[in-house]
């Protein structure tokens, strides 16, 4: 090994004072940072493996520890950050792509931090949630346009729904990219939550059949996993076009993570790479979409509703358009900062656009076209907390898909390090004595704590508006006001700047 | 009578629960200071080989051996339950630490060479330490019937 270019990202601060050598750190760290020295009795560390994942930090007893960003730094240069220079560094080193993991971390505007929700004041009354009845309950799927009622009879045969309890679901994260105690905390959130959770294109392990009233299963480019059973087996069937993180591209596991149960459940062979293609080859209009939107209705003898996922992009409430003409029941925008397990960091930072102009843009396309309620509306890409969901609503959402949320809920530090494998929290790894360090018992209920504060949350904040119902919410655009964008955005977004 | 059980599927095998117990019996407030006034050894072990691991202390026995083998009679069965040492009586034969079919008697160090072993913490009436600070519940103190 010649000259080191690349420098730790990260320092270890031991207080040595504190310290009781109890190594825990160094047993918790698969990224081998930590190391005891007999000799003289002390904890040392090599930094150069540090994601900065806070696992030693959040397990020492004595609060011995903390993480810090490393003080070396090159130059500054307001052109060239330290990262870029290290990237190319690295490039010069491997000549590859350059892989990242979970969302877009670069600071574009986000916009729900633009956005301003209302307050009753005296000329309308809000309502206590916590004295009277306040309805976060959705449905989801095609609505009819008119219902026919003969001698008090509803005659109109109303099309498959999907009810949830709350308007927030998990998205898609495949078995394979995430642990199977990962996969089995969400499964039994969402079924004491009353929601859905989404398998993701890695099948649907044998152990997690009996959620299938809670599930929606994935089909996507690559079809791992999809046989009959499979579509039978879930509530919901979701097409998975596009993703929000890597729009225009497929996904790639790599053969380490294919273990036997993940190439049991992915129906492909053990050790080998699962690379979804970037379109699905029997894909190339809306025509075509359509048949395959009906083929899965057909082999599910028109029982489950259909959703077709799509990454928010340029040309999105076009193409929203068609999807909803497809027969789709379910239209899921994924945002540019949505999360994944793996994607080519230039792409997963440079395209897409933010979800909420795209959702924005979507709802008003379909409302315009006279045909919102043949579809649901579910948005995705980093919805953060309880009133990015409100804002969501608002803007024209029927629910929301929350994926990095879940994870926090279940260890994750956002070191964004999941495409190595190493996850030191159990989630993003299928090393079986990294994924024991996610008991499930801990991690569901935490989902459930977590999901179950944002409805409170949610609930408080409608009340304050005098809507009790989140059905009154959802478009109600006079309720969001926007601070410090421009006239083009506000239009976008369909709402009045602060003031108006 | 509640006992600390292991769940091996989820141990970690940090061994936060030997320094808990190490802690919690040192009678001080303060981890830190409990270590370097020099602990003695933890009452409970994490086992481990290969990706197996677990850990074990006093199974407290309906028919213990180690209170049988006893030669001053300081080991002796509460009206809780409970095994207990009475490290007044205890000469530091070890007679106990050989036949504990478990290997849950540990040999007291320093001034107190007396036998130790889990009294699932009752002097201090809270949760045994180590399942308390267990952070992936493989611990759990339950009552699952006779042993």
């Amino acid at each position: 090994m010649g000259i080191n270019y690349i420098q730790p990202g990260f320092i270890v601060l031991r207080d040595q004072n504190r310290c009781i050598r109890c190594r825990v750190c160094e047993r918790q760290c698969s990224n081998e940072v930590h190391r005891y020295d007999e000799d003289d009795n002390i904890m040392l560390a090599d930094e150069s493996g540090c994601v900065d994942c806070q696992r030693c930090v959040s397990l020492c007893p004595t609060h011995a520890l903390a993480i810090t960003e490393n003080p070396n730094h090159l130059r500054q240069n307001a052109n060239w950050s330290n990262q870029l220079i290290y990237e190319n560094y690295r490039q010069a080193e491997s000549g590859g792509m350059l892989l990242s993991a979970m969302g877009n971390p670069l600071p574009f505007p986000v916009y729900w931090d633009k956005i301003l929700l209302n307050a009753s004041q005296v000329t309308n009354p809000s309502i206590d949630p916590l004295r009277e009845p306040m309805e976060t309950r959705v449905s989801l799927g095609s609505k009819p346009k008119r219902l026919e009622i003969e001698n008090g009879i509803l005659k109109t045969k109303l099309p498959v729904n999907l009810q949830l309890n709350v308007p927030i679901m998990f998205s898609a994260m495949s078995y394979g990219s995430i642990s199977k105690n990962a996969h089995e905390s969400l499964a039994r959130a969402a079924t004491e939550l009353g929601t859905y959770y989404n398998t993701g294109e890695g099948g649907l392990h044998e152990d997690f059949y009996k959620y299938g009233s809670n599930t929606i299963v994935q089909v996507a480019s690559g079809r791992f996993g999809v046989h009959s059973g499979y579509l039978m087996a879930g509530s919901a069937i979701e097409i998975k076009m596009g993703q929000g993180a890597k729009p225009g591209i497929g996904g790639h596991l790599p053969s380490g993570k294919v273990k036997e149960d993940v190439s049991r459940t992915r129906m492909i062979p053990m050790g080998s790479d699962a690379i979804s293609p970037a379109p699905h080859h029997d894909i190339y209009s809306i025509e075509d979409l359509r048949q395959l939107v009906y083929s899965l209705k057909e082999a599910t003898r028109y029982t489950k509703p259909v959703f077709v996922k799509i990454a928010a992009v340029h040309n999105v409430a076009a193409i929203a358009s068609g999807i909803a003409r497809s027969g789709a029941d379910v239209i899921v925008i994924d945002g540019f900062r949505g999360g994944t397990g793996a994607a080519p960091t230039r792409i997963r930072d440079n395209v897409g656009i933010p979800i909420e102009l795209a959702l924005a843009a979507v709802d008003q396309r379909l409302r315009d076209e006279g045909i919102r309620n043949d579809v649901s509306v579910v948005v995705a890409g980093s919805i953060r907390c309880a009133s990015d969901a409100v804002k969501a609503i608002a803007l024209g959402a029927d629910a929301c898909y929350i994926g990095t949320a879940a994870l926090l809920a279940l260890g994750c530090h956002l070191c964004r390090d999941c495409h190595s494998g190493k996850c030191n929290w159990g989630i993003a790894t299928q090393r079986p004595e990294l994924v024991k360090r996610l008991n499930p018992e801990i991690g569901y209920k935490r989902l459930v704590n977590l999901v179950s504060a944002w409805d409170h949350e949610i609930k408080e904040m409608m009340g304050g508006m005098g809507i009790n119902a989140i059905d009154s919410l959802r478009g109600n655009r006079l309720m969001l006001r926007g601070v410090g964008i421009n006239e083009k955005e506000l239009q976008i977004l369909g709402i009045k700047h602060a003031g108006e | 009578m509640k006992k600390v059980f292991a769940i091996e599927e989820f141990c970690l095998a940090c061994h936060l629960c030997e320094y808990n117990c190490a802690f919690s019996h040192s009678g001080m407030k303060d981890m830190v200071k409990a270590y370097k006034s020099g602990f003695q050894p933890a009452r409970i072990q994490v086992e481990e080989s290969g990706e197996i691991n677990f850990a074990l202390n006093c199974r407290h026995c309906s028919d213990p051996v180690c209170m049988k083998a006893c030669i001053t009679g300081s080991i002796s069965r509460g009206e809780d339950g409970v095994i207990r040492v009475d490290t007044n009586k205890c000469v530091g034969c070890w007679t106990c630490v050989m036949t504990c079919p478990y290997g849950a008697v540990v040999r007291g160090r320093g001034d107190r060479k007396v036998a130790l072993k889990c009294d699932l913490c009752t002097e201090s009436g809270n949760t045994p330490a180590c399942v308390e600070g267990c952070p992936n519940r493989a611990l759990v103190f339950e009552e699952r019937g006779d042993d």
